[in-house]
């Protein structure tokens, strides 16, 4: 009996213990099932411990001119790399020889290698920079040494190399991304380069292609164990497409030359295809100025320096068009039926709006035609139009404003106003008033064409873009329509956007621009452009002047060659050079020259020289 | 020669298998552990894998030579042996070497040893002889507190050597205690101090809790007290009358104090635990008076015990522990975060485990274990490695392997007729079920990181050679399991 009992004590005690075990086991069992099915964050910390994805950077696209010369390619910059922890028994002494810098210098930039707080991701084992881009000639010195330096090595990295010291600010430049870059886009990493101004910026998606991912696996040290499933899993880089530029370097480099020691802005357009061939802003630098170390420092020198070498005046620069806008005021009057070409109109040295206030005019013979208009650039002659245009049409519009705001569609539909749109970041609209601006400024009733005269002939409430004014020789030329001026011409294999293919159009009669363009060839043949003509080609233009308020005024041109089958639209602005016909006519007349012909006739060697050599500033 | 061939056909082959299984799936996992992308050699003495060929060769000597002695020789040098280990361990202590502040590895010549592996083996031994003597009981004090003696000696000379892993591991053997008739009380009240213990630590002075005046830890410990209190009373006396009483009665303070605290903060809550435990504490005393039974007192003595417990809890976890030790218990309880610092292993080794998914990533393929992020991969922590590999299944599949391997040896144990072989045989498991237990549970994080191996699994010969043993005595002594021996 007892016996029974202590065998069945001692059979639940068994019992007990082997649900022991198998409560421990359950235990587990439900741990691992959270731990790993339930859970997935486990998995996220494991691949980022252990996988190093390395960055393959693919080539960045070349750029290359419109004749398919390179403009831009990439050339290899060496990066010295120091890891810490192999650099035993390290000759500091020679070493700060080789790549001249002092031992305080070698020891200042340690030091930076080591703050943590400025360079979070240092480590002991893993490659730092050193020295960052230093030339072919010091990796050849240090090459040859380097064996003698542990822990030490030169990292190949890719820059860009320019074939002509032009087109900088056109072109653009690479730099480092910045902190708020690398939040809105996250294909980029710290440290990575990216265009940051100009084309390699507006293009950077198409140039620099698609980086590749190689997968090294890495021990808690940061050390590399070798390649992750022998590549599979790796994606190769996609490189970076070429972009093929309107641009004619050649020309662009020409137009430089011409601008040197001046402030302004050569803007050529394929009227054809709105391309730009050359779009020059003076003054004007060397873009590898912006590469490579001194980058920053040159930088700031650039952005410091008073004649503004960085603002890239064709785009951004906002002038009143003086009185290359008569052009524009000619072709509305004549399709409102205000102009005929024999539409005859005096001047009194001016226009009377008043008994004795009056739009001021140079001497000319009066009365005169619409093209003699044009080829003395007669103020009055405007004024009269804008009066018919705004004040005596109140029948057909209702009121002034209607009537500005057919005016205003008109001068929009021709590329003023808003801005172009060109492929270039920070381009700059101009200023062309709304009616209800100036109904805010003068009231509803208290204004006519004389209150707002000045804008008849290209002053006053008018500003625009150089660009605008070449893309307004460009409409001339085409007679009717424009393509928006565009810089790049083929991305990779593929045309530029169908944004930059697609014809914007005004309604105005093909009779109406023969009689503007009547008036712009009597200009450049016996007018106000008389000093640009070019041996055997037939060239049209108009010359302004933009009033500047702060010391000279800037003298402009626009015009186009030849007159009967325009091959380029041009405008030239010369800042603060005082009459529009001294400078930049014949600036623009060399570049039409060296466009159509490539070169330069001899009887003009001596204008060439001396638009060269003379400098405003 | 007759004797021999009985044993042969008498040892239990699937115990064996079992062992083998392990040991080579531990040097596979040991394999991949180590495993170096540059050099995969599968036999190279040089690295720790191939250390390992060595060891276990050798463990496999060792097995057989157990085999071939006979099974009396451990029954009668059971003594000899814990009188040896004893004077051995304490030697150690001074001739050691400093390993990061133990002194447990013998150095002879290039080949280290730790004796405490081995004083496992020998207070076994020493415990299955002295258990199964003549006219022994556990119920005999003098009995009970010698057996104590056996366990704890070589224990406190082992923490001497700064190897409190190892030392705790001889707290496995109360089970054999209680296998042998120890009353079951002692371990649940044994379970309870660790649960109270840990409900102190776990909740008092919660970091995340701006009232720091209120200790959440007391609160919960006394309310679980009180509890297990009125459980005790109806097992051991089912009088309804004062359970309903102490519940009702608990009940209403809880009320009244819950609703005071509501208008009333300063009046804490902890103030209301303390009431409570206080006021059952008193009708406990109170009926014991009035029905004269200990019961009601013993319950009383409980409380009393629990409130002394958590009241010291606190002071001897910040002045007993030494900080590191701390640390550890605070990580494991979730009281601290610090993924790059002390909890660092813990942390790597989930993270090693979790990323194996359901299935794994496949043999060799773990990137976690084998590029250095889990520290000690191939000996505490090589559960990881299986985790990571294997995923959920393969490791799941591992632990009920192991678990059925430890039920196989209660199987054994039961089916002793001699009482030295059954009492081995539960120390055994005892032994095994707390490596198990402690080195899983710290690799998944329920349990505090204390340095011990999984047993054929972890990489190191003492470790291996002292289990080996350990199970091929149980082995020897299953296959004379028909020769009743001598003693009762």
């Amino acid at each position: 009996m007892q016996y029974k009992r202590k065998h069945q004590d001692s059979r639940s005690r068994q019992i007990v213990i082997a649900m022991l075990v198998v409560l421990v086991a359950v235990l587990f069992i439900l741990r691992l099932f959270s731990l790993q099915v339930l859970n997935d964050t486990y998995k996220d910390s494991a691949d980022s411990n252990a996988f190093l994805r390395k960055t393959i950077y693919p080539s960045r696209g070349l750029i290359l001119d419109r004749d398919g010369r390179l403009v831009v390619s990439n050339q290899p910059v060496y990066d010295v790399m120091m890891v810490m922890r192999e650099m035993v028994n390290f000759d500091t002494l020679s070493f700060c020889e080789v790549m001249n810098i002092s031992k305080a210098g070698f020891d200042e930039r340690i030091k930076e290698i080591k703050n943590r707080r400025k360079n979070p991701a240092y480590s002991r084992y893993t490659p730092q920079v050193f020295i960052p881009q230093i030339s072919f000639e010091e990796y050849g010195l240090l090459q040859e040494k380097l064996f003698r330096f542990p822990g030490i090595f030169v990292q190949q990295r890719v820059a860009r190399q320019y074939t002509l010291p032009c087109a900088a600010l056109q072109i653009g430049s690479l730099g480092e991304v910045t902190q708020r870059q690398l939040q809105e886009d996250s294909y980029y990493k710290r440290g990575d380069h990216k265009g940051q101004s100009g084309i390699e910026k507006q293009y950077e998606e198409a140039l620099r292609g698609q980086k590749g991912v190689e997968i090294l696996l890495r021990d808690v040290h940061g050390r590399i164990k070798g390649k992750y499933n022998d590549g599979a899993n790796d994606i190769a880089p996609i490189p970076g497409k070429n972009l093929q530029l309107g641009m004619d370097l050649e020309l662009q480099a020409y137009g430089e030359q011409l601008m040197q020691g001046k402030m302004g802005s050569i803007v050529a357009i394929e009227p054809k295809t709105g391309e730009i061939l050359a779009m020059v802003s003076a003054p004007s630098f060397d873009p590898a100025l912006l590469v490579g170390r001194e980058r920053s420092q040159n930088y700031a020198q650039l952005s410091s320096d008073e004649t503004k070498p960085l603002f890239n005046r064709p785009v951004m620069a906002q002038y009143p068009p003086g009185s290359t806008f008569k052009l524009v005021q000619a072709l509305i009057m004549q399709q409102e039926g205000i102009f005929t070409r024999n539409t005859l109109l005096p001047c009194k040295k001016g226009y009377y709006y008043t008994r004795t206030r009056k739009v001021g005019c140079h001497d000319h013979k009066s009365p005169i035609d619409l093209p003699t208009s044009i080829e003395t650039s007669c103020n009055a002659y405007y004024c009269y139009g804008m009066h018919r245009m705004l004040d005596e049409r109140l029948d057909k519009y209702g009121s002034v404003q209607g009537a500005y705001n057919v005016w205003r569609d008109y001068v929009f539909g021709m590329g003023f106003g808003d801005e172009l749109g060109i492929d270039y970041p920070g381009e700059k609209g101009g200023v062309v008033y709304r009616s209800s601006t100036y109904d805010k400024i003068y009231g509803k009733r208290g204004w006519r064409s004389s209150t707002i005269i000045s804008i008849s002939i290209g002053q006053g409430e008018l500003l625009a873009t150089p660009l605008q004014i070449a893309n307004l020789a460009a409409f001339i030329a085409n007679k009717g329509y424009f393509y928006t001026p565009h810089l790049v011409r083929m991305v990779g294999n593929d045309s530029v956007d169908v944004q930059y293919r697609t014809p914007h159009k005004v309604t105005i009669k093909d009779a109406y621009f023969d009689v503007v363009i009547e008036g712009m060839y009597r200009a450049v043949k016996k007018g106000t452009a008389r000093f640009g003509q070019i041996p055997g080609v037939e060239f049209c233009g108009k010359t302004g002047t933009a009033q500047n308020p702060h010391g000279d005024d800037h003298s402009i041109f626009m015009g186009f060659a030849p007159k009967d089958d325009p091959q380029i639209a041009i405008a030239v602005y010369v800042e603060n050079s005082g009459f529009g016909a001294t400078w930049a006519v014949p600036i623009a007349s060399l570049m039409i020259e060296k466009y159509l012909h490539r070169t330069i006739d001899p009887s003009r060697k001596a204008i060439e020289q001396r638009m060269m050599e003379k400098s405003f500033y | 020669m007759r004797q021999r061939e009985n044993v042969l056909r008498m040892i239990d082959w699937l115990t064996i298998g079992l062992y083998l299984l392990l040991v080579v799936f531990g040097w596979f996992t040991i394999y991949a552990a180590s495993y170096d992308f540059d050099n995969s050699s599968w036999i190279d003495f040089s690295a720790r894998h191939g250390k390992q060929l060595i060891w276990i060769a050798f463990a496999l000597v060792l097995a057989v030579l157990v085999l071939l002695i006979d099974s009396k020789f451990y029954n009668n040098f059971a003594y000899v042996f814990y009188a040896l280990m004893i004077g051995l361990l304490i030697v150690t202590i001074f001739v050691a070497p400093d390993v990061k502040g133990s002194h447990s590895w013998i150095r002879i010549g290039s080949f280290q040893i730790q004796p405490a592996e081995f004083a496992k083996y020998a207070t076994l031994l020493c415990l299955a002889k002295f258990m199964s003597s003549y006219q022994f009981t556990i119920q005999n004090k003098r009995n009970l507190l010698l057996s104590l003696f056996i366990i704890f000696l070589p224990a406190l000379i082992i923490i001497a050597q700064s190897e409190t892993g190892s030392a705790l591991v001889f707290f496995s053997l109360l089970l054999v205690l209680f296998r042998e008739g120890m009353n079951g009380i002692v371990l649940v009240l044994g379970a309870l101090a660790v649960l109270f213990f840990i409900l102190v630590l776990r909740f008092n002075n919660l970091p995340d809790v701006g009232d720091t005046s209120e200790l959440y830890g007391f609160i919960c410990a006394f309310v679980v007290a009180c509890l297990v209190a009125v459980l005790f009373v109806y097992l051991y006396t089912r009088d309804k009358i004062c359970v309903r009483a102490l519940l009702v009665s608990g009940g209403i303070i809880w009320l009244v104090g819950g609703i005071v605290h509501y208008f009333y903060p300063g009046i804490l809550l902890t103030w209301v635990a303390y009431v409570q435990i206080g006021i059952t504490m008193m009708m406990l005393l109170g009926w014991s008076f009035r029905v004269r039974r200990k019961a009601y007192f013993m319950v009383a003595l409980f409380l009393v015990a629990t409130i002394g417990l958590a009241m010291t809890a606190d002071y001897a976890f910040n002045k007993v522990l030494a900080p590191h030790q701390q640390i550890r218990i605070k990580i494991v309880l979730g009281l601290e975060d610090d993924p790059q610092g002390a909890g660092y292993n813990v942390r790597q080794s989930q993270i090693a485990i979790g990323s194996g998914g359901v299935t794994g990533k496949g043999y060799l393929n773990g990137t976690q274990t084998k590029l250095n992020y889990v520290p000690e991969q191939d000996t505490d922590f090589i559960f990881c490695t299986i985790g990571e590999e294997h995923g959920f299944l393969g490791s799941s599949l591992f632990v009920i392997v192991y678990a059925f391997f430890m039920i196989r040896l209660i199987y054994i144990a039961e089916r002793q007729r001699s009482a030295f072989s059954r009492i081995y045989g539960y120390g055994l498991v005892s032994i095994f079920l707390f490596h198990f237990f402690i080195n899983l549970g710290m690799v998944t994080g329920i349990t505090p990181v204390i340095g011990i191996p999984l047993p054929f699994i972890s990489y190191g010969g003492s470790s291996l050679w002292g289990f080996t043993i350990m199970l091929f005595t149980f082995i020897r002594l299953d296959a004379n399991r028909m020769e009743v021996l001598q003693h009762r």
